[in-house]
């Protein structure tokens, strides 16, 4: 589905990915891993082409998705017209606008009316608590929420494919493990899942493959289960 | 078919302005403070898209006034006067009355294209950095049109009251208030269908979170440029107009000090409210003819009110706003649907 293939990426004049390749089958859950700054968020950010200042500067390689190459095309449109989904680092939701508001906004660029009836039925099935609030501001949910929020307005964007940056970010245990088993149940209803996550064990307990970072560079890939017992990761991340 | 309530009361109140300053009640001086009200009003609200609605802080605004005062000016001298420098007009000075609008447009597409070269460095800078690089713009326009000795440079250019006079001889009526309630009219029309349209909202989401908004499919870089360029080409159009009011126009007319006093009616207004602007640059204009016999001190009481207002009410007079808001019953008033609330 999305096959990425040698990309090196600058921020200015620092190089952030030193030649990184791969892929993502059709409704898998893959797992990105690795330490801070080895390049998760870059790898994500180049798949969405953000511009810069936000986003890095391809210089090499290539990005296709079901055929696609991703390269020329303007973010906006990576969403509205290919397909593809984030769930930024932050949450980035909208903290004047409520709950609804937020997941309506999710909806600008969609004709499919009939079924956004649906989607919003089912983010408030996945979600009870939003459901609960959708009439209260953004800013006034908590953390959990907010990220129940996120990943409820990619889902109501229409996309088959959504990428999630560190969704685990400042969550207790317990919602963290609410949020896998969402994703999970997102997942098996047809939607693929990349995920950049800190929390190894958690993210190789759901995804079906993962990929493993550091310094920009891929140093290990494989099924989830084997990694969750290979004895260098075992060293390095779960501890 | 609904009325159209603020329109028709909008063209009843021009045209009793109009009734009056044509039979002399209002005397040439209100008339002025009239003309300059309307192109208060046209500098505020449109630099209030950018500033307000999109959030970034642009303070270049006289720069673009500037391009399209001279742009409309050269046009029309040249077209309908016998100007000392492009020598007989090309066209009868009786058709200005036509192609005013055409050359007051012209100035205004020429200031969009001015914008044009702010937006594009927008994408990669914002907040401050933006900031200094319109008052960059401001002082280059400046420059440029002291150094350009061919339309009279720091000498300033006129020639424009001839054009107002030509028309004049073909129907006597005050025709650059005319043209300013027009354009005045207009200009918040135009602003207040573009920030409620959904396409508009896009600028508003930009401002909250611009990688929210994108990620939420707005274009973000389009989004800019037609917001950088929509203002600056109205302060172009009021530069236009501002010309023809004065009929005498020098660069040092379109300082820091003019764009300043622009940034000042946006924030007293507030930002993201259009009737705050139209409310705040009615209130500043007749405020500072008021204080014309204090002179130079002025420009103490003016910076003054700032500061208390900055201290006692930083969102502006109206915030976000706008009064049918804080007043709901104007809605119905003006015939207007009621506010959606989900």
């Amino acid at each position: 589905m999305l096959t990425v293939c040698d990309l090196h990426v600058k921020y200015g004049n620092i190089e952030a990915l030193h030649g990184i390749s791969l892929n993502v089958e059709e409704g898998e859950i893959v797992a990105l891993l690795g330490a801070n700054g080895a390049g998760k968020s870059t790898t994500l950010m180049s798949i969405m082409r953000l511009a810069p200042p936000e986003g890095p500067v391809v210089t090499k390689g290539t990005i296709s998705y079901n055929g696609t190459d991703l390269l020329p095309i303007q973010a906006h449109n990576i969403i509205a017209r290919q397909g593809i989904g984030l769930v930024p680092e932050g949450r980035h939701i909208f903290g004047n606008l409520t709950v609804f508001e937020n997941l309506k906004l999710a909806t600008f660029a969609r004709r499919d009316r009939e079924r956004i009836q649906q989607d919003y039925e089912r983010v408030f099935s996945l979600f009870p608590r939003l459901a609960d609030r959708r009439t209260q501001r953004g800013d006034l949910l908590s953390g959990g929420e907010q990220q129940m929020l996120a990943i409820g307005r990619a889902f109501m964007s229409g996309v088959k494919f959504i990428l999630l940056d560190e969704p685990s970010m400042g969550l207790s245990p317990l919602l963290m493990l609410e949020l896998f088993r969402v994703l999970k149940s997102i997942n098996e209803s047809g939607t693929t899942i990349l995920v950049v996550e800190q929390n190894a064990r958690l993210a190789l307990q759901y995804a079906n493959r993962a990929y493993v970072l550091e310094a920009g560079k891929i140093v290990l890939e494989g099924k989830a289960e084997d990694l969750a017992t290979n004895p260098e990761i075992h060293r390095a991340y779960l501890g | 078919m609904r009325r159209n309530i603020p329109l028709l009361g909008y063209v009843i109140l021009c045209a009793l302005t109009i009734v009056l300053a044509k039979a002399d009640i209002l005397d040439l001086y209100v008339q002025m403070i009239l003309m300059f009200i309307g192109i208060s009003i046209i500098l505020a609200t449109s630099l209030n898209l950018v500033n307000g609605y999109m959030g970034e802080f642009s303070v270049g605004h006289a720069g673009f006034m500037a391009v399209g005062a001279y742009i409309t000016s050269v046009l029309n001298v040249m077209l309908f006067t016998n100007s000392s420098i492009f020598g007989p007009p090309l066209l009868s000075p009786s058709s200005a009355i036509i192609f005013f609008p055409l050359t007051l447009l012209a100035g205004g597409i020429g200031a969009a294209l001015a914008g044009l070269l702010v937006a594009i460095p927008s994408f990669r800078t914002r907040g401050d950095y933006l900031a200094i690089i319109t008052l960059a713009v401001n002082y280059i326009v400046k420059s440029s049109i002291e150094n350009m000795q061919v339309i009279g440079g720091a000498r300033g250019f006129s020639g424009m009251s001839s054009v107002i006079n030509s028309m004049k001889e073909v129907v006597d009526l005050p025709w650059t208030l005319i043209w300013i309630l027009i354009a005045t009219g207009a200009t918040v029309w135009i602003l207040q269908r573009f920030v409620s349209s959904i396409y508009g909202k896009g600028i508003i989401a930009l401002r909250d979170d611009e990688i929210a908004a994108e990620i939420m499919s707005v274009n973000t870089q389009r989004m800019k440029v037609v917001a950088f360029m929509l203002s600056s080409g109205l302060a172009g159009i009021a530069g236009g107009l501002f010309a023809h009011v004065l009929g005498y126009i020098n660069p040092g007319t379109f300082t820091i000090m003019k764009s300043t006093e622009v940034l000042v009616m946006v924030y007293l207004g507030g930002m993201g409210s259009l009737s705050g602007s139209v409310l705040s640059a009615i209130g500043l204009t007749i405020a500072l003819e008021a204080f014309r016999p204090l002179q130079v001190y002025k420009w103490v009481i003016v910076p003054l009110l700032l500061i208390l207002l900055m201290l006692f009410r930083p969102e502006g007079l109206m915030g976000q706003r706008e009064l049918t808001d804080v007043f709901p019953r104007l809605r119905r008033w003006l015939g207007l649907k009621p506010k959606l609330s989900e």
